[in-house]
């Protein structure tokens, strides 16, 4: 059984004719990283936020693990499914800890008494995402990569099965961004974790991902292993620019995978 | 926590001070010590009059009303993730007024523990839902500024909406219905101190209860929601649980302007924003508040007395002001 079930799912947003996803069907299987690829727009919020049960389906059907999720309590399934959204609006100053502790809300009781168990969970959550040492200090005063890592920890101390981001590494420079696809990948290598992410980063989405699915305009354009999904007919379709796409065999325990090189503008696209 | 347990029982012991000077000072200032014997039952008649029969149901009122509108405050400002959200600015305190004043014109005050109240929820909730609609309208969400607008446009339109009322009632009911617009605890009496206890203890134990999920709404509804919060039925519960404290306050007192802002900021400068420290924070620091305002009000000319919303607003004011420029500044 798949994790997550699809069927013909479309969403309009109010006021707006224009489909935001048209017809989507795709299965997360349990234990896979999947990237979601595609242009700004072309409806990698909406699904991820469909699929999550944030929005319903204007029609098709939705499932995770076998039942609607809105049949679910929020909290049975935050303890299951953990999200790193883009961006955050604090209203108020709150220190690094204060925030990642939130991550226990769906594991605690009424109170909100944290045991020891929790401050384990708080404590690894921190380490991993490589916060550690911002504890007490405010959000307020973090780098956009710093805070990015607070939430990504925030998510890890729900302790879930299954970690859905949408852009972690928009905000985060090479070393963060590298840091973050290979914790994804540990955490999917011992093959009950799921990771679902919607991204940018084309190239290293080819590198650690072990299903891609390319959307435009809100359908799915291409599916599948990143040797399938990354072709230089797909790109240059998808994203309206002429790339060249190679297998450099050095990338350590990755080679092979298709990398996008984006060419000068030809003659075809000035101006496009 | 420990810090947090300190500070609460140090606003605890400053709350009990300011209500033994609101029963010593005003007209006929009494000596501390003679105001605890009167508390105690063995004073003379006529010291006994004054703190148990006049000053006790005022300041009790004030302290009930300010505990009510200063969660309320808090619990508006994290609903919206706007620290200058405050039940009077938004507009809902006009609303409320509007309820009450339109149920003693109508003759409903006889039952008035309940009618008076229900009818100033539900001008609340009328308020805050045009404000909502207005602000959603413009079609930028829950902008600040576009929120702060709609608040006080629908507020200058309840307080016309007040006035327009009492033009058709007789002088005796004009009287009281200006206290609603202006806000005073001049008509303090027993039976209104428990009118608004039995409704606003029970509902700012309710909110209370709910400071965890009020964490994490204040941080997005995207990531509350995401962390386990049911947010939509959350944010009905507290719209409504909010309306209702506004309400009961202002039929017990009129509209009372920025206690719900002054005191929510001070002491999140002072403790944090946790709302499992906050909420009672706010209920004792308001309610302290708003009874050192009515003191100031009632002392500072006597024996002409000042309508207690004139000093919060001249408090209020200021802080306001602070803020929104603060919040230009961090956009």
């Amino acid at each position: 059984m798949s994790l997550f079930e699809l069927r013909d799912v479309s969403h309009f947003y109010r006021g707006v004719t224009r489909a935001a996803l048209a017809g989507v069907t795709l299965d997360v299987e349990r234990g896979s990283l999947l990237a979601l690829l595609g242009p700004n727009g072309s409806g990698k919020s909406t699904l991820l936020r469909v699929m999550l049960g944030e929005l319903e389906a204007s029609s098709g059907s939705v499932m995770y693990a076998g039942r609607p999720s809105n049949e679910r309590s929020r909290r049975e399934v935050a303890s299951e499914i953990a999200f790193v959204p883009q961006a955050e609006s604090m209203a108020f100053p709150m220190t690094v800890r204060k925030l990642v502790e939130m991550g226990r809300y769906p594991h605690t009781g009424i109170l909100g008494r944290m045991g020891s168990t929790d401050r384990e969970a708080v404590d690894l959550a921190m380490e991993r995402a490589g916060v550690a040492d911002l504890g007490g200090r405010s959000m307020g005063n973090l780098s956009g990569g710093e805070r990015q890592r607070v939430r990504i920890a925030r998510a890890l101390a729900q302790q879930p099965k299954i970690l859905v981001l949408d852009e972690p590494t928009a905000a985060l420079d090479l070393h963060f961004a590298m840091e973050t696809f290979e914790l994804m990948s540990e955490l999917t290598e011992e093959g009950s974790f799921t990771v679902v992410v919607a991204t940018h980063n084309l190239n290293l989405a080819a590198r650690y991902a072990t299903q891609l699915i390319l959307l435009c305009s809100g359908r799915i354009e291409a599916s599948g292993l990143p040797s399938e999904v990354i072709t230089a007919e797909n790109i240059q379709r998808v994203y309206r620019w002429p790339v060249v796409v190679t297998s450099p065999a050095d990338l350590g325990p990755r080679k092979g995978a298709p990398q996008v090189t984006p060419l000068s503008p030809g003659p075809d696209h000035k101006g496009s | 926590m420990t810090r947090h347990v300190i500070l609460l029982l140090g606003l605890l012991l400053s709350f009990l001070g300011v209500l033994t000077l609101g029963l010593a000072l005003g007209a006929v200032p009494i000596p501390i010590w003679e105001v605890l014997s009167a508390l105690t039952g063995s004073s003379d008649p006529q010291v006994e009059t004054i703190v148990l029969g006049l000053r006790l149901p005022r300041v009790l009122l004030a302290a009930e009303v300010g505990a009510g509108l200063a969660v309320a405050g808090a619990v508006f400002q994290a609903l919206l993730r706007n620290p200058l959200a405050e039940p009077y600015i938004l507009g809902v305190s006009s609303g409320a007024a509007v309820g009450a004043v339109l149920a003693i014109i109508l003759g409903m005050t006889v039952n008035s523990m309940f009618a008076l109240p229900v009818a100033a929820f539900l001008g609340a909730v009328l308020a805050i839902i045009l404000v909502l609609a207005m602000a959603r309208a413009a079609g930028r969400g829950l902008d600040t500024h576009v929120l702060l607008l709609a608040g006080v446009v629908i507020g200058a339109f309840f307080n016309a909406l007040v006035l327009l009322l009492v033009t058709f009632a007789d002088l005796e009911t004009f009287r009281a219905a200006m206290l609603w617009i202006m806000g005073s605890f001049s008509g303090a009496t027993w039976e209104s101190v428990t009118m608004v206890a039995v409704w606003v203890l029970p509902a700012l134990t309710v909110l209370t209860a709910f400071a965890r999920p009020l964490n994490l709404l204040s941080v997005g509804e995207q990531s509350a929601f995401h962390l386990g919060v049911d947010v939509r039925q959350l944010k009905i519960f507290l719209y409504v649980g909010t309306s209702f404290l506004v309400g009961v306050c202002v039929a017990g007192s009129g509209a009372i302007g920025f206690v719900g802002l002054v005191v929510p900021h001070a002491l999140r400068l002072v403790g944090g924003s946790d709302h499992r420290w906050l909420l009672p924070a706010c209920a004792m620091t308001g309610g302290g508040f708003l009874v050192f305002a009515d003191t100031v009000a009632r002392t500072v000319l006597t024996p002409a007395e000042l309508p207690v919303g004139v000093v919060t607003a001249l408090l209020g004011v200021p802080v306001f002001l602070w803020l929104l420029v603060r919040s230009e500044e961090s956009l």
